[in-house]
């Protein structure tokens, strides 16, 4: 049962609870709807690929993930993978307003459990 | 005679969107010659236009300078490229500028990316985002730095992000690289143990200085005179010349 392939929207409240991530930064945004999903770790490349509302879903946690981020106006960045992320993004994100979300599930699982949700790419 | 000369060979000035506005040429010259720096490589991303403003605020004083730029590879690889005439930087600038996407600056977002003269006084802005990717390959970038007579190496191979290490997970040996940076705190044992292969390459350590508390004192060069010959020697451990490493220690600001 899907009810998200029948139209309706995805918000980031729904996606945390889902995937079981933990939210790391700008926590008020959970009404967030998200237009859809990115995931690449080249920066460069998700900058030329990403769309603006997108969900984002990298091992990268350098502070220039939350520039990208902000750069498009993504929804949201999911840092895969366990991977420490460093003050300085967090804190930068904080700033910037950008909602980032870690987890130990990797890249791949969480782009799954996504798609299955009724988030696609593009 | 060969002597030592201490060595950053990796300073960023305003024109990086993410240095600090103190990074201003006069400002870098009195760190490091109160922090008894010998020589410095001026390394912005993907630009050279600040070198010949601080090659120029060093006449006369007790530091070389190095023009150099920091190219950041199609990918994500950050390398460090230096070279003994700033014309030759630009020419390395030239095809980078080809090869970078053009997409505008967004000030507050990235930082200000700001050419200066030689006292530091504001010219104008560079308008084009310097802090992003080229479509150049590490190959096209070594083999162009090659053909323009520099010296090029990957740059903080210890990080997790922009580092060939991070990126691609091992140093490609037909590149052939003289030396491999690592970061102004990183442990040299510490990544030799996790990374044996790297032993036969010549390690230094740079500041990558965003602020001038960053100047790092590690690299020492044991050399005649501070060129880019000399430095190639020292990379190459040839005719006496060598590169020594101290210590991380936390210092004093
Ligand atoms: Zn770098
Ligand atoms: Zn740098």
């Amino acid at each position: 049962m899907n009810h998200k392939l029948e139209g309706g929207s995805v918000t980031l409240r729904e996606i945390k609870y889902k995937l079981s991530l933990k939210i790391k930064t700008a926590k008020e945004h959970l009404n967030i709807e998200v237009t859809g999903g990115y995931s690449s770790d080249l920066l460069s490349d998700v900058m030329a690929n990403a769309k603006k509302g997108n969900i984002w879903i990298t091992v990268q946690s350098h502070p220039n993930i939350v520039a990208v981020a902000s750069l498009l106006e993504l929804s949201a960045v999911i840092v895969t993978g366990g991977k420490k992320i460093e003050k300085e993004t967090l804190s930068r994100a904080e700033r910037e307003d950008i909602t980032i979300f870690d987890t130990t599930d990797s890249t791949f699982n969480i782009v799954g459990k996504l798609y299955k949700m009724g988030v696609i790419g593009g | 005679m060969i002597k030592p000369y201490v060595a950053d060979l990796h300073i960023h000035t305003v024109l990086s969107p993410c240095a600090e506005i103190e990074m201003t040429p006069k400002l870098i010259i009195d760190k490091a010659l109160s922090k008894q720096i010998d020589i410095l490589a001026i390394t912005d991303h993907n630009s050279a236009e600040n070198v010949k403003a601080v090659i120029k605020a060093a006449t006369g004083k007790k530091v070389k300078i190095f023009p150099g730029i920091e190219v950041e590879t199609r990918e994500e690889v950050h390398i460090i490229c230096i070279f003994d005439d700033p014309e030759k930087t630009l020419e390395l600038q030239k095809m980078i500028y080809r090869n970078l996407p053009n997409i505008k600056n967004k000030e507050e977002i990235f930082g200000a990316q700001l050419v200066v003269n030689s006292k530091g006084e504001f010219i104008r802005k560079n308008e084009r985002l310097l802090l992003t990717a080229t479509s150049l390959s590490i190959e096209d970038v070594v083999k162009k730095v090659k053909e323009l007579d520099g010296i090029c190496y990957p740059a903080h191979i210890d990080r997790p992000s922009y580092s060939i290490i991070s990126n691609l997970g091992f140093i490609p040996p037909q590149l052939n690289f003289l030396a491999i940076e690592i970061s102004s705190k990183a442990d040299i044992y510490d990544i030799l143990l996790n990374h044996e292969e790297l032993k036969n390459y010549t390690i230094i350590s740079s500041g990558d200085a965003h602020r001038l508390s960053e100047l790092s004192t590690r690299t020492v060069f044991w050399i005649e005179k501070p060129t880019l010959d000399e430095l190639k020697l020292a990379f190459l451990n040839k005719n006496g010349r060598k590169v020594s490493l101290k210590k991380h220690r936390k210092e004093k600001t």
